[in-house]
Formats: C-alpha cells, structure tokens, sequence
C-alpha cells in the first residue's frame, strides 16, 4: 500500500507539477515579472508605511540570502517549488485515496476540486493572491489564518459530502463558514505598488492556474491509483 | 482460504488501523512537503519558491 501511494504520488505530483511550471511561465510569471518592475521602481520615501516596509523588507532579503537569478535558474528553481508542492499535494490525495479508493478516474476529479476548494479559493476568499509589493498583514497571523481556513474547509466540506446524519452536515457548513465570519488579517492600509488592473489580472490567472493544477492532479492521481495493483 | 486471498492480505495491511496509519502517514508527509515550500521561514527557500508562492496564493512576505 506504501508503494502504491508513492507511485502514485510521485508520478501524478511530477507530471501536474510540469503542468503547473508550463500556465505559470506564460500566464502568471510574466505579471510577477511586470509587477516587480513597479516593485523595484518604487521611491522608499513615497510610499506608506505598509507598502514602504514590504518593499524594504524585499530589499534586505535579496542582500542577504541566495536568490535565483531571473531567466532559466529563477524557472527551475520555480519548478522545484512546484515539484514539492505538487507531490506534497498528491501524497494527500493518495492517502485518502488508500481508505476510499475512487471507483472511476473521474471522480478523482472531484477530489481534485475539493482540493482546490480547500487549498485555494476558500483561503483566497480573505486574502486574495497577490503581487509582489502589496501590502499585507503580518506574514504570521495571515499563514495561521490561512492553514486555520485550510483545515476548517477539509473537515467542513468531508462532514457536507460523507456525514449521513443531517447535524453532522450542517456543521460542516459551519465549520465552512467560520473562518470568513472570523475574517482574514488585513493590513492597515490597503495599497499596492502594481496597477489594479495588473493585480485583477494576477487574481484570475491565479485562481485558473490552480483550478487546472488541481483539476489534472485529482485525475492523475486517481487515474494512477487505479492502475498501480496494490502490492 | 485460496491462495490469491491469502497474499492479497500479506502484501496489503488488511486492519483498519493499519490503514490508517499508512494515510495519516503519507498525509503528513505531504503537508511537511507544502509548508517546506510554501510556508518555510528559510529565506533561501523562500527566494527559491518565490514564484510558487505567490502562483498559488500562499502568503507571501
């Protein structure tokens, strides 16, 4: 069972990964990209106090830790990242995969958007994706928000799909609710360096990149699950 | 108990709790892969996974 989950993992996690790396190159990277010459462009002084320390903070960074350099190393290391994420990602849905296994290569899909429900849109619904130079609230509370949101999407949204008992399902919907009833940390000011537009832009080629990602692991991997014998 | 039967429940861990643990284990596993990517505070793994995080809405910065 081990060896069918990693099979099944690593192959679906590498080939939606290089999925992942190909929309992000010609869709989301070159916005990252112009979003950063604002970034870069912008006068310290200028600036108010949250956008100032995003971007002062950006500039400690590059001085003091090794960075990719952009072109082919800032890409492949872009496509560790993913690899990681994506077989991250996939261990899950083989692992849950092990204790219910999809009776049809399609309903690995439903799968696959369940996961971006949870690992996507409910966590962007409080703090959108963003661009390189927005402000933010502290990195901290917005990564405890964000995995709280997380967990809470997972539970409510298994209590919705597989709890027989009606109370059980409504806290789900609960559970589904909570987090944006609690709200996402937001920044005191909310401002950023790129143009709106440029940032709408970032939001949809975002939200689509993931729900393709998602959509291609959950098919993959229960695609490949169901060919591995387990053994 | 024919044959096939009695292998199937050696290669595969026929409990429950068995099974389980195999999940839970590879879940773990999984989640420690996305936080090492996506949420690490390492600043060389962050610079790395730039584009990754920012792609797939972690925060970021």
């Amino acid at each position: 069972m081990i060896t069918r989950i990693a099979r099944t993992a690593g192959f679906s996690g590498l080939l939606a990964a290089l999925l992942l790396t190909l929309l992000q190159s010609f869709w989301v990277a070159p916005l990252i990209l112009q979003a950063e010459t604002y970034e870069s462009a912008a006068p310290a002084a200028g600036h108010h106090a949250e956008g100032e320390a995003v971007a002062a903070h950006e500039h400690e960074h590059s001085a003091e830790a090794w960075e990719p350099e952009d072109g082919w190393q800032r890409v492949l290391s872009t496509t560790g990242g993913n690899l990681v994420v994506a077989v991250g990602f996939a261990l899950i849905l083989a692992a849950l995969y092990s204790l219910r296994a999809p009776g049809r290569v399609s309903s690995g899909a439903w799968w696959g958007l369940a996961g971006f429900a949870v690992f996507c849109l409910a966590p962007t619904l409080g703090l959108p994706p963003e661009l390189p130079g927005t402000a933010a609230a502290d990195l901290g509370l917005r990564q405890n928000w964000w995995v709280g949101t997380a967990a809470a999407t997972a539970v409510g949204l298994a209590l919705l799909v597989f709890a027989r008992h009606w109370l059980l399902k409504v806290l789900g919907a609960v559970l589904l609710a909570i987090p944006h009833v609690i709200g996402a940390p937001q920044p005191e000011v909310h401002e950023s360096l790129a143009p709106a537009a440029l940032e709408t832009q970032f939001k949809i080629a975002s939200w689509l990149t993931n729900a393709a990602f998602w959509l291609a692991l959950g098919l993959l991997s229960a695609w490949l699950y169901r060919r591995s014998s387990d053994a | 108990m024919p044959i096939s039967t009695a292998k199937h429940s050696i290669a595969t861990p026929a409990t429950l709790s068995q099974r389980l643990m195999v999940a839970i284990g590879a879940s773990v596993l999984g989640l420690s892969l996305v936080y090492f990517a996506g949420f690490s505070h390492i600043e060389a793994v962050h610079n790395a996974a730039h584009d990754t995080r920012h792609s797939a809405a972690f925060p970021c910065h």
